[in-house]
């Protein structure tokens, strides 16, 4: 039996438990709103943060005789999704009723993708922190119903309802049970996030609940059968299905090691105590009566119409990864954080369009971000655009400024939003390449110390201090390669 | 004057055009009839307001000599099942007892584009489940025929049962209905009148109640093949706001009325031929045969092999979709609710008491074949019967061009007769659900009387969205049978 950590065995992501390791494995069933401006449905508008039941259609509430009609762009998003998620495509798909009885549900059932769904099996990749890509398969993706909302604090015995969200649509996104770490799940969830705002197809906003999670979590000891799951609903922060997946799998290794047996259930995470609680049991788990809708007729379209979307498809993150490591000659790590969002991708291409891909990557990913992440702003917002920085890097290339000075140049930048050579020019910040003036500079420093000028004879690292000193007379504004020239021509001279 | 309730429907159209009569007098005679016929209880709700209104604009139109359509001031009844703006709307329940659509059905619209005048809504079985009208929340609808000699009422089928007693005691000259097993042509058989369930997806459901959407199909109750023709026309075409809407161009099904059958190919199916049928079906039946050959139409035995398994699937898939259907009336939105503990008990007790003994039977039914476990032995098994119900009429459509049936296996029986019995009260259905379970049109058209005096009716099944076969044989059977027999005016 291992006695090392965990994390001291690079690759393994076992647990360890009083009594041994222990396997964690997740699955994902990621609930994604369709970016569509009408519902599923209905007509009704989809718009986040709108007066209570004022997007409300006929359909959506459920009136007497009212009729689904499937919204074609929806159709369109999910096979666009499908496509970045590298799946299958259904030409023939079914939808059925979902039947619950719950205030928020007004039809008393849910409109979903039962046994023929429109996207089939797919992967997503991940990057992961050790530099190894792991491959999550997709089992299915499916189109369905949102539900509206329920408020129980409004009033001491009565609940509200508010039908807006009713009747959105959705794409539920399941994943085969390959995620092994609350790690690769978020990493897996942002992969996911990332790709759906490249596609469009989701605006991935967590917070508001466009993005969401049930996560089922089991524990095995390693190469066993898979354990008894249980399923924690409607997680809409990483932060807490990092959480949420650690307690889970530390609360199931706990009851077996302790000789008990997980049951099935729906748990929920209190993220104010930073437990899992349980929901329902398996025995007050629903019967759906799943049932094809007899309202709509079978969802069929040709591969022609597949095809076409395809060719409208956006380079996607991990084909723009490549193509960054390849052509730009990034690190796969800088590459894949700007790839993670398309917006920073694309600031980047035209900072490095015409320039040095890793001086341009280097100055998007740590110094403008860095300054975009104190400044608390999206790259959206960003003070400086591509196109300025792009020309500051110009001005280090011509050794118009040293690298050091475009620091503190892209600091004003940040600060006022000027362009850089307006900034160089109006600080006195243009280097220094007049060789009279350097080298008047270093007879001064020479005449001063001229000890420390011998010492450089035995000591040839000792030139530095020169440098150094040069530097500082000049306010930095020296080009440092031609000091270095100057100083070593004084000691060859 | 002669009695305008009295005239069929084309003879209104053609005395309204002619200025004969208005439309405000010929709603007037109506609006009479009606609220003289109370105790037949046809109507849930009278608009006469509203009928004198929409008849005063049908008579600007008829006088200015450019009518809307042929129901140009027209008076019709509409079954409780079609949500009419602004007038409650109950499809028979108590669960939407108070509830006032603010939206207008798709065919009820298409009735006032057409010029029609709404006289009020009709009584129904609750949700449209039933073949007696005895499940309605406002009390049974009386048959305006009664048997020979004798005051005992009987009902007048089902669930259009409102619209049936209607249309055969003069009250309207047209109605519409609904039927999902049979609950138009079985009401218009057992009151001697035409009613015809369409090609499934030849009229919109938006806008009616839903009973059981993939059986659901609306069509029209009249006295005579040629206002079925005039109505369905009005009645049917494509609805975007209706997935199940076919989008095929409507025909006009007068045209077809050319009493022209000669060479038509009609298959007489042998699995109808039920054991311990009464005598005066079988021998209408052959009546039939006998009057399709005199008018030169071909006669031929087919086999329909899986008609006797019909009935048992659709009560498991009607069932079935009901109970999803329904589960809408819960008691949070419309309707009524009846408190409870928590929402639990709100749920239950708002369904205990707002749905009658028949819908909660069916809810159970239909909960029960979808659940799992079972959901493979019933709703699948039910649905691979609908599949080979549908081939068997596939097959034959090859060597016959109609099939001619009798609608119902009785005459009308007594209020209160069958209605503790639910599996005979379900025989009812034996003929008319295979045309459901197919989405095939079907009209039922009056032949002839029972012993005892009261209607029966023949049914011409015919291939998917050929209505206009279907209204020519009809058509033939209609004026073969000569039907001039009337409901003598027992009440008020």
């Amino acid at each position: 039996m291992t006695t090392k950590s965990p994390e001291a065995t690079i690759g393994q992501k076992y647990i360890q438990g009083a009594t041994g390791p222990w396997e964690v494995v997740i699955g994902l069933e990621i609930h994604a709103q369709v970016t569509s401006n009408a519902k599923l449905f209905s007509g009704a508008a989809t718009e986040f943060g709108a007066e209570p039941n004022s997007q409300v259609s006929l359909v959506d509430a459920a009136m007497p005789g009212m009729l689904p009609v499937i919204n074609e762009y929806c159709v369109e998003q999910a096979i666009r999704t499908g496509l970045g998620l590298e799946a299958k495509i259904n030409l023939y798909s079914v939808f059925d009723r979902k039947n619950y009885f719950y205030p928020d549900l007004p039809q008393g059932y849910q409109i979903s993708q039962f046994k023929q769904p429109i996207v089939g099996a797919g992967e997503v990749h991940v990057d992961l922190a050790d530099g190894t890509t792991a491959t999550i398969g997709i089992e299915r993706l499916h189109l369905e119903q949102d539900a509206g909302k329920s408020t129980h604090d409004m009033h001491p015995s009565k609940s509200f309802v508010d039908l807006n969200r009713s009747g959105v649509a959705l794409m539920e996104i399941v994943s085969d049970p390959d995620i092994r770490s609350s790690e690769e799940a978020t990493l897996y969830m942002s992969k996911v996030r990332s790709i759906v705002r490249y596609l469009g197809t989701c605006d991935g906003n967590m917070e508001q609940g466009s993005m969401r999670a049930d996560v089922n979590v089991s524990v095995r000891r390693p190469g066993d059968e898979l354990g008894t799951r249980c399923e924690m609903k409607n997680m809409n922060s990483l932060r807490f299905i990092r959480a949420a997946i650690e307690y889970e799998a530390r609360r199931q290794i706990d009851i077996i090691e302790e000789g008990g047996t997980i049951s099935q259930e729906t748990r929920l995470w209190d993220s104010v105590n930073n437990v899992t609680r349980t929901m329902r049991s398996k025995e007050e788990a629903h019967d759906y009566r799943y049932f094809p809708d007899p309202d709509l007729l079978p969802l069929e379209f040709s591969q022609d119409w597949v095809d076409e979307i395809a060719a409208t498809l956006p380079e996607l993150p991990d084909a723009k990864k490549a193509r960054f490591i390849a052509d730009m000659g990034l690190s796969p790590y800088d590459a894949s954080v700007l790839v993670a969002d398309q917006t920073r991708a694309g600031f980047f291409e035209t900072v490095a369009k015409g320039r040095d891909g890793k001086q341009a990557s280097n100055w998007v990913t740590s110094d403008l971000f860095g300054a975009l992440n104190k400044a608390d702003k999206d790259i959206t917002e960003s003070p400086v655009s591509a196109e300025q920085l792009g020309k500051l890097i110009d001005l280090i290339t011509d050794d118009t400024i040293s690298g050091k000075i475009a620091k503190q140049v892209f600091a004003i930048m940040f600060e006022t939003g000027d362009d850089a050579d307006k900034i160089v020019e109006e600080k006195g910040l243009r280097q220094v390449t007049d060789t009279g003036a350097i080298e008047a500079a270093i007879d001064e420093i020479i005449a001063a110390n001229p000890d420390k000028f011998e010492e450089i004879r035995t000591k040839p690292k000792a030139i530095g201090w020169f440098v150094g000193q040069v530097m500082k007379a000049t306010q930095g504004k020296a080009n440092p390669g031609l000091v270095n020239q100057l100083l070593q021509k004084k000691l060859d001279g | 004057m002669t009695d305008l309730t009295k005239l069929s429907m084309a003879e209104m159209r053609d005395g309204l055009r002619a200025k004969t009569f208005t439309s405000a007098e010929l709603t007037d005679a109506h609006i009479t009839a009606m609220e003289g016929a109370r105790e037949l209880n046809a109507f849930v709700v009278e608009t006469p307001e509203k009928a004198r209104a929409m008849a005063a604009e049908s008579d600007k139109h008829l006088a200015a000599g450019i009518p809307r359509g042929d129901l140009e001031g027209i008076p019709l009844g509409i079954k409780d099942l079609f949500c009419t703006e602004g007038v409650q709307t109950t499809a028979g329940s108590h669960i939407l007892e108070g509830f006032t659509p603010p939206y207008e059905s798709t065919i009820t619209q298409n009735l006032w584009n057409d010029g029609a005048v709404m006289l009020g809504k009709l009584n129904m079985d609750e949700f449209a489940m039933g073949s007696s009208n005895e499940t309605s929340y406002f009390g049974p609808v009386k048959n305006p025929w009664r048997a020979t000699g004798s005051n005992f009422d009987f009902v007048p089928g089902g669930s259009s049962g409102g619209s049936a007693a209607a249309v055969s005691g003069f009250l309207a000259p047209g109605a519409t209905g609904t039927d999902t097993g049979g609950s138009i042509r079985q009401p218009a058989a057992v009151t001697g009148i035409v009613g015809i369930k369409p090609t499934y997806g030849r009229c919109s459901r938006w806008g009616v109640v839903a009973f059981a959407s993939s059986l659901d199909q609306a069509g029209p109750l009249t006295r005579t093949v040629r206002d079925s023709a005039i109505m369905l026309k009005s009645m049917a075409g494509h609805d975007a706001k209706d997935s199940t809407s076919l989008q095929v161009d409507v025909p006009d099904f007068e045209k077809a009325l050319t009493g022209d059958i000669r060479g038509l190919r009609i298959g007489v199916p042998k699995e109808y031929r039920m054991d311990g049928m009464p005598e005066a079906i079988e021998k209408l039946w052959q009546q039939g045969i006998e009057w399709m050959k005199a008018a030169g139409a071909e006669i031929k035995e087919i086999s329909l092999p899986h008609t006797k398994y019909a009935l048992p699937a659709y009560y498991i898939v009607a069932p079935a979709e009901a109970s999803s259907n329904l589960a809408r009336y819960d008691g949070v939105k419309f309707g009524q609710r009846v408190e409870g503990d928590d929402i639990t008990a709100m749920y239950e007790n708002s369904r205990a008491a707002g749905f009658g003994h028949e819908v909660q039977r069916r809810v159970m039914i239909g909960t029960y074949v979808l659940s799992a476990g079972y959901y493979d032995a019933y709703y699948l098994k039910a649905q691979k019967v609908r599949t080979l119900i549908k081939q068997d009429f596939e097959k034959v459509w090859g060597e016959v061009d109609a099939i001619l049936t009798p609608t119902t296996p009785t005459p009308a029986f007594g209020i209160g007769e069958k209605s503790s019995d639910p599996l005979e009260m379900y025989l009812n259905d034996i003929f008319t659900v295979t045309a459901n379970m197919s989405g095939l049109p079907a009209i039922s058209v009056p032949a002839g009387l029972s012993e005892d005096g009261l209607p029966l009716g023949l049914q011409i099944i015919g291939k998917a969205l050929d209505e206009e076969t279907v209204f020519r044989a009809g058509g033939v059977i209609e004026e073969a049978a000569q039907f001039t027999a009337q409901p003598s005016k027992w009440w008020s």
